[in-house]
């Protein structure tokens, strides 16, 4: 137990090097999620315009 | 739509190599924090704080590779009248922002307690600063244009005339008096870092790399994606 | 983007856009650095104790100095805040006052960077110090070692 408060303590200098890795981590983290919710929008619009347009042609070639 | 015919085959090229980077990412980091948070020895005169390396140089070295890559996109753009140029460039700069806003934090939350400052205009962190804000440039200008192709060329001509602060950035700290340290990985005489430290950063370098072309993957194609959208809707308006 | 309407072909457009990038980079390169020389007095973090003696400075002007922190050098006042210290870049010397907290870092034979006042005394009156990291990451025994065999160098200038 005493070991891991030691590493916690990281010598005195938690308050600094544990701000370091989280505000690191919580950067990457929110660009990695922010990238793969635009492209699952952007793909998801470009698959129901596209399912539109067929739509579309087929109503024009029906009529 | 031959006009995507580039961008087609990068999808066909990229898209299995994405689990791989996604992989190599995921392991690097891994690998990389558990030697530097728990193998690594604290360093003889900083201590622990060294720690904060193996996020601050990798971070560093990535917001100048993400800016060197989105130049180098960007002259293709601007030569080559290269589609994917631009979607690359435009992809990479805000992967490149946020790892130079991990550098400043970073480098802030170390010079604290070990310099006594968390800023000062010395000519290493004044040339980073600069660097943040030429992507923050790049992204307003990139979309400040009603037409697109203007807002790239513009963008794109930004992104060229920022490379000049990427040497500026190297070098601060051996043309001039700095307060920041000179370079430790990259010199002619090599590392003046102690393998047990350098193991970890390395490690650290690669899983950003890694990262920075799993991001640049799924923009790009989220980039592509939205550039044929754009398309379709422009053809519904004028059909 | 027709190339007949220009009357040029496709790849001389392209070429002569490579050319222009190119030869705007290398003008940029240029005036950056001509630009960086001439303001080369204001990029520079602080001066050394040798560029110190060399300038005129105004009495009172507020100066960054900056240089090792002489071996054996430091004291403590009695007070108990004021620290005096010898600043050396290995040519000239100039004595340091400093009332106030030390960096973590601050020690001797490592950088150092004050800011202050030169006295009419020759001595610096420094309002803030910081201590200043060289480019070397070791462990505590690789450095005891290393100073132990002789090895140790000292790379800072």
């Amino acid at each position: 137990m005493d070991s891991v408060s030691e590493f916690f303590a990281m010598g005195g200098y938690a308050p600094y090097i544990w701000p370091a890795y989280l505000i690191a981590a919580g950067i990457l983290v929110a660009l990695l999620g922010l990238s793969l919710r635009d492209l699952k929008r952007n793909e998801n619009t470009l698959k129901t315009l596209r399912a539109e347009r067929r739509g579309g042609a087929i109503e024009e070639a029906e009529s | 739509m031959h006009r995507f015919a580039n961008p087609n085959q990068f999808l066909r090229i990229a898209n299995p190599l994405l689990p791989w980077v996604a992989w190599l990412a995921v392991l690097s980091i891994g690998a990389g924090l558990y030697l530097g948070l728990f193998q690594a020895p604290p360093d003889y005169q900083q201590g622990e704080t060294v720690r904060i390396m193996y996020v601050h140089v990798p971070a560093a070295w990535m917001a100048l590779f993400c800016y060197a890559s989105m130049a180098i996109a960007s002259a293709m753009a601007l030569i080559w009248r290269h589609p994917l140029g631009f979607l690359i460039a435009k992809a990479s700069a805000p992967v490149g922002a946020c790892f130079t806003v991990i550098c400043l934090a970073t480098g802030s939350l170390w010079g604290k307690p070990m310099w006594g400052t968390w800023w000062e205009w010395d000519a290493r962190m004044t040339s980073v600063l600069i660097l943040f804000f030429l992507y923050v440039g790049y992204m307003a200008l990139v979309d400040a244009f009603d037409d697109a192709t203007r807002g790239q060329r513009a963008a794109s001509i930004l992104a060229l005339v920022g490379a000049v602060n990427l040497p500026i950035i190297k070098f601060s700290v051996e043309w001039w008096n700095t307060l920041h340290q000179p370079a430790s990985v990259i010199r002619l005489d090599g590392p003046t870092i102690h393998s047990s430290m350098l193991w970890p950063l390395l490690l650290m370098i690669i899983g950003f790399t890694a990262f920075y072309l799993a991001i640049l993957v799924v923009r790009t194609r989220s980039e592509i994606a939205a550039a044929k959208i754009r398309n379709i809707r422009l053809g519904q308006v004028h059909g | 983007m027709s190339a007949t309407s220009t009357g040029r072909t496709p790849a001389t457009r392209k070429k002569k856009r490579l050319y222009a990038v190119l030869a705007g980079l290398t003008m940029l390169g240029v005036a950056a650095a001509l630009v960086l020389t001439a303001f080369e007095d204001n990029i520079v973090f602080f001066y050394s104790p040798t560029d110190i003696t060399q300038k005129d400075l105004r009495p009172g002007q507020t100066v960054r100095l900056g240089g090792l922190v002489e071996a054996d050098s430091v004291k403590k006042a009695d007070d108990g805040v004021t620290t005096e210290f010898v600043i050396t870049d290995t040519n000239k010397t100039i004595s340091v006052r400093y009332a106030g907290l030390l960096p973590d870092l601050f020690r001797e034979g490592q950088g150092v960077v004050t800011q202050g006042t030169l006295g009419s005394d020759g001595i610096f009156l420094a309002s803030e110090v910081l201590a200043k990291h060289d480019e070397n990451y070791m462990p505590k025994e690789v450095a005891d070692a290393l100073k132990k065999s002789g090895n140790w160098k000292e790379t800072e200038k």
